[in-house]
């Protein structure tokens, strides 16, 4: 059974849906407050969506400064697996275990929206399920999500597969149409739309769930 | 007898500017720019909006101060990555 910690800061709120999407695919889900200093005995960390301490000064900003960051960058260091969907991906960013930065929308509008991903890289622990190239039906949910990064970075990113995911029809202005990245060993990624709304057809698209899948290592073949 | 030795902090203002770095896209600035025009305000260019923070700091003086200032600017109040930090004393420690 695979247990993996959700991560709860003041101002989450898709805590619920990311546990009870990865409790459908099996796994074993726990809470962990932003004031805990050990994530437990898990096999991986989310960081889900939100408004982490209200988004001030910028998002992510006054989470990465939160006390179960130093275990998820411990945790992420030792080569576990770490997401961190939309706000998540802000923290991420913010506390440098991913290179770059969110930027407000291009058009200054919050988007709300299904997007189409496609697959861009296999190296990470979320793609690593999916097949390249192959197009996902995903939401995305925001209002910071344009992919901002210099140039030196982005050649890096490049050099090394890190872009796992892009969007087909650019929604925010992000750099490269990036969706979402990881970091070199490719077991820290973040993303900005949320695979773990988009895990049946009846609610729209079920594409999440080879993405969460991954992550929790099924349909994984041998690494 | 225990002898104390005392060292004099004093408050100091002090003002942050946090703008993003050049190059960086800049939507925000973009759309004050265009909408200058139709205010009837002409020849406004290199538009960028930016934040600013003014605090008071205690230190011994006023380098001792900025540099405080800066290192609390580039750790917190702005993102490196996109974000260039400037800290300047305000004038009302200055008067």
């Amino acid at each position: 059974m695979t247990r993996i910690a959700v991560v709860v800061f003041p101002g989450s709120n898709c805590e619920y849906d990311a546990a009870g999407a990865l409790e459908q695919l099996g796994a074993q889900t726990q809470f962990v407050f932003h004031s805990a200093t050990s994530l437990g005995d898990v096999d991986g960390v989310i960081l889900p969506g939100g408004f982490a301490h209200g988004d001030y000064l910028r998002p992510g900003a006054l989470a990465r400064f939160s006390p179960v960051m130093d275990a998820v960058s411990a945790f992420a260091d030792a080569g576990g697996p770490v997401l961190g969907i939309c706000n998540g991906f802000q923290v991420l960013t913010e506390a440098g275990l991913l290179a770059g930065a969110l930027q407000k929308n291009r058009g200054l509008t919050f988007l709300c929206q299904p997007t189409t991903l496609i697959v861009s890289s296999t190296h990470s622990v979320l793609t690593r399920a999916a097949a390249l190239g192959q197009e996902l039906v995903v939401p995305i949910n925001h209002f910071s999500g344009a992919y901002t990064c210099d140039d030196a970075t982005y050649a890096s990113l490049v050099a090394h597969d890190q872009i796992v995911l892009r969007y087909r029809d650019n929604p925010n202005g992000s750099r490269d149409d990036i969706a979402g990245v990881s970091n070199e060993a490719g077991n820290v990624v973040g993303l900005m739309p949320h695979p773990e709304r988009a895990m049946s057809t009846l609610l729209g698209s079920a594409d999440g769930r080879v993405l969460l899948e991954g992550f929790i290592g099924i349909g994984v073949g041998a690494r | 007898m225990v002898t104390a030795v005392t060292v004099l902090y004093v408050n100091y203002s002090v003002i942050v500017e946090v703008t993003l770095r050049p190059g960086i896209a800049d939507p925000e600035g973009a759309t004050i720019e265009r909408a200058l025009p139709a205010l009837g305000f002409s020849g406004v260019s290199a538009m960028r909006a930016g934040k600013l923070f003014r605090f008071d700091i205690e230190a011994v003086d006023a380098a001792d101060a900025l540099t405080s200032a800066e290192s609390l600017a580039e750790r917190l109040l702005s993102n490196p990555v996109i974000e260039d930090a400037v800290a300047r004393l305000d004038e009302r420690t200055l008067a």
